[in-house]
């Protein structure tokens, strides 16, 4: 007892401090302009060390990267990039996901197999290959980008969303609506989805994280925003040939892609825990 | 009162079990401070001892107690006593208490099926109590196990012990729980309602079975159960427990004849009668048919779960349909009002068709017969605040948002809960305040019939006695007709005009309640009634009908 009420302690505190972390990404990227001291796009002294003082005066906190631009800067104005893409990646997987998922787990029958078995195919290919092989197919852009991840995470999320609905449908609260004369898009708005929610928002917080290190990795491969939009993605990959020499051009981006990929799954444990617990 | 003749008088065995000032504490925030408080029993030899009293009464908790397992955030109070042949228990350290546990002291439960390993065969079960609790070899324990089977009454021993759990069938099950713990030849049993989950007819098995086993086995036995028919059948002495108290206790036939305290008395009062209330249906004007069942039937595959029922529900009366589980009961409800699509057959609602109705149709006449399960807790959606969900039924019987909410508090106080409940959400209440909020709800949509699948079946007496009061009264006022699935004779007598008799599928027979239950046609009819429990007691004051034979 005392051992258990110990460990849910833990849990919160640690989903606090995952709040709190992505709270503070939140503030970066909408607080950018004011944050960042020099101009993300702007070239000055190549390959400055951390702290160390350009000309005019100018402290490069984190250093500057091979085109002489202020590493600290392109990470603040890169955390827009990241949060953006990825908030807008997730919620799209979702609506798509969980309206497909809704409707094939009530409706079952023809339409369930069908959507159920394209899920299956997309859920054959790694992650990464398919979204090399979309973008590649469509461009890349910033909205290819998002409709990638979408694309990528949306089966996933149909197929916890079937399951759960298939489970909630059969409880007898659902029958009593049916027994009423309720119709199925209420039944599914104000009986089946308020039931799901609890997993599903637990879910979206780990994906958000997902889609954040997808994000990057899109941006790693050259298949992100292109330059020169700060991205995290593409500083790691810029400055990975000269990571043994000048390490500063690598480490703070993926300091910053793990941080914010951490805090999610924190915050993600936490509302877990609280969907159990209530 | 009557006793039955076929039980042995049973005189003054030693004391084994003796309960003294036992209080087991509740933590802070409960609704009061002592799940079990201040009590003191006494089990003596070949005695079998029921606790009654309504659920939250304490009565499981004094059971746990006494096997050494609380549960947690319980704690057993400073001057509690409770010794098994003159040795104390309470503050027995666990490694010693585990000895008895099994030994000396047996448990069975409510739930056969649960207390079973599903991936264990049942003679491996039985062996396993062996290898814990005593040094015979593999080849003895399987003989025992047998031998066991054998003394529970199980027919074909070798078949059962072979046999999972899935395999077999409720009191089957309940009787490898019993084998189980009498292996050990055991002082006490402790029983947690272990018929409730079972048939009349297997209940009548299993009680005839502890009777005998008392006997033989000088067995005590504590009985915990809210079922006064069960009492009569198996008491020899009853204690009665009111919030964690033990109000009264006696042999049987005094307490039946003569309760003393007024909560015994509310208690015997609201258990129905076996015989109809005499005249009541002859009295009530004949009724033009409401709903008219015609050859109905549905298939699972090849099982004919509901096969060729024809049957009429009249306005304003109501119809019982009684049988074992698995007769078929709940898929004709469910079929009646579409939840489940029928194979063959007509469902009439006046003029409408209810089984070839399109979707939409059907849609717009679904508020007309409502159904109300038997689980209070599923049938609430539990994000839901209750007064919003009867709301919503008001509101798809047509009658405005604003107003909805005027009706959804009118139901609420109508069934006796506060006004503040229109706030609250399901867990926040006690099953048979669901139970409430449900007809409430069901009533929102103003149906004309009202089909209660078993839904009266998980609540105490007390309880039970004021639901069907109040569908009394609302039939009384509406002229609802109601459709009262039990299992329950007692509640068929006494709230039904017409009684419908369902086995596999089949109607076996249908007539008013009086001359079903006072002279069955079918030999299935007599079959069951011979099988309800307490059936020569008579309880609390002679009811308008007359006295049981």
């Amino acid at each position: 007892m005392k051992c258990r009420r110990h460990s849910q302690r833990q849990t919160s505190v640690s989903a606090l401090c995952g709040a709190a972390a992505v709270i503070g990404w939140l503030l970066v990227a909408i607080l950018a302009d004011l944050l960042a001291p020099l101009d993300p796009l702007k070239s000055m002294t190549p390959l400055a060390l951390p702290g160390a003082t350009g000309e005019g005066g100018v402290t490069f906190w984190l250093g500057t990267d091979l085109l002489g631009r202020d590493i600290l800067s392109r990470l603040i104005y890169g955390t827009r990039t990241v949060v953006v893409l990825s908030a807008v990646a997730t919620l799209s997987a979702y609506v798509l996901g969980v309206g497909a998922g809704l409707f094939a787990g009530y409706v079952r029958g023809f339409a369930d197999t069908a959507l159920s078995f394209l899920a299956n195919v997309m859920l054959s290919f790694p992650v990464l290959v398919l979204y090399i092989v979309v973008i590649t197919a469509i461009g890349s852009s910033a909205t290819n980008v998002v409709l990638a991840i979408a694309f990528g995470s949306a089966p996933v999320i149909f197929r916890v969303t079937r399951a759960l609905t298939i489970d909630i449908s059969k409880r007898d609260f659902v029958t009593v609506a049916i027994g009423l004369g309720e119709a199925r898009w209420r039944i599914l708005a104000s009986d089946i989805l308020p039931n799901a929610a609890g997993p599903l928002t637990a879910d979206m917080c780990l994906r958000f994280g997902y889609s954040a290190v997808a994000v990057g990795a899109l941006g790693f491969l050259g298949l992100g925003p292109p330059p020169p939009t700060p991205d995290w993605g593409s500083m790691i990959s810029d400055g990975r040939g000269l990571a043994i020499v000048y390490p500063h051009l690598i480490v703070f981006p993926c300091l910053a892609i793990s941080s914010l990929m951490l805090a999610m799954s924190l915050v993600a444990d936490g509302l877990h825990q609280l969907s159990l617990a209530r | 009162m009557a006793t039955d003749p076929s039980r042995e008088q049973i005189s003054g065995g030693e004391p084994i079990l003796a309960i003294s000032e036992l209080s087991v504490t509740l933590p802070r925030g409960a609704d009061r401070p002592m799940a079990v408080d201040h009590v003191s029993l006494e089990l003596r030899r070949g005695e079998i001892l029921c606790l009654v009293g309504e659920s939250g009464a304490g009565k499981s908790v004094l059971a746990n107690a006494i096997m050494g397992a609380t549960s947690h955030g319980l704690a057993i109070a400073g001057k509690s006593s409770i010794r098994l042949c003159g040795q104390e228990l309470v503050g027995l350290p666990d490694r010693v208490m585990r000895r008895i546990r099994g030994n000396r002291i047996a448990m069975i439960f409510q739930e056969p099926t649960a207390a079973l390993n599903p991936s264990m065969t049942a003679g491996q079960q039985i062996e396993e109590v062996f290898a814990l609790h005593s040094n015979l070899g593999p080849a003895a324990g399987r003989q025992r196990a047998l031998a066991l089977l054998e003394a529970t009454r199980l027919p074909d021993p070798r078949r059962i012990s072979q046999s999972y759990p899935y395999q077999l069938s409720g009191g089957e099950c309940q009787r490898v729980v019993i084998a189980m713990a009498i292996a050990m030849a055991p002082d006490i049993l402790v029983a947690d309602e272990p018929t409730s989950a079972l048939d009349a007819t297997a209940q009548a098995e299993i009680l005839s079975l502890l009777r005998a086993l008392r006997g033989s086995l000088r067995l005590g036995i504590l009985f915990i159960t809210h079922d006064f028919g069960v009492v009569a059948e198996i008491a020899d002495r009853i204690a009665v427990m009111l919030a964690g108290r033990v109000v009264e206790t006696g042999p049987a036939e005094r307490i039946f004849a003569d309760p003393q305290h007024i909560y015994t008395r509310t208690l015997l009062e609201a258990v129905p009668s076996l015989t109809p209330p005499k005249n009541d249906a002859n009295e009530k004007p004949l009724e033009s048919a409401l709903l008219t069942v015609e050859n109905l039937s549905k298939s699972f595959g090849s099982a004919r779960v509901v096969d060729d029922v024809t049957l009429t529900l009249a306005r304003g009366r109501t119809l019982a349909v009684v049988g074992e589980s698995g007769a078929g009961k709940s898929t004709l409800a469910k079929t009646i009002v579409r939840l489940v699509e029928p194979s063959a057959g007509r469902v009439l609602l006046r003029a409408a068709d209810l089984a070839n109705l399109s979707r939409a149709e059907l849609r717009a006449q679904r508020g007309a017969v409502q159904l109300i399960f038997q689980d209070p807790y599923g049938s609430l959606n539990p994000r839901r605040r209750i007064g919003e969900a009867i709301a919503r039924a008001a509101q798809l019987a047509g009658i405005g948002r604003v107003a909805s909410r005027q009706t959804a508090l009118g139901l609420i106080a109508l069934v006796g809960l506060p006004r503040e409940a229109y706030d609250r959400r399901p867990s926040q209440f006690s099953g048979g305040q669901r139970q409430r909020v449900n007809i409430a709800r069901a009533l929102a949509i103003q149906p004309e019939a009202l089909i209660l699948d078993e839904a009266l079946t998980g609540l105490d007496v007390v309880m039970q006695a004021r639901i069907l009061a109040l569908l009394r009264d609302l039939q009384k006022k509406l002229g609802i007709a109601f459709m009262l699935i039990t299992h329950d004779l007692r509640v068929a007598a006494q709230f039904s005009d017409q009684i419908a008799v369902m086995k596999g599928g089949k109607l076996l027979e249908l007539g008013p309640t009086e001359q079903v239950l006072t002279n069955p046609k079918h030999p299935y009819t007599a079959e069951l009634l011979a099988a309800a429990p307490g059936r020569r007691a008579q309880f609390g004051k002679p009811r308008t009908g007359e006295p049981a034979s």
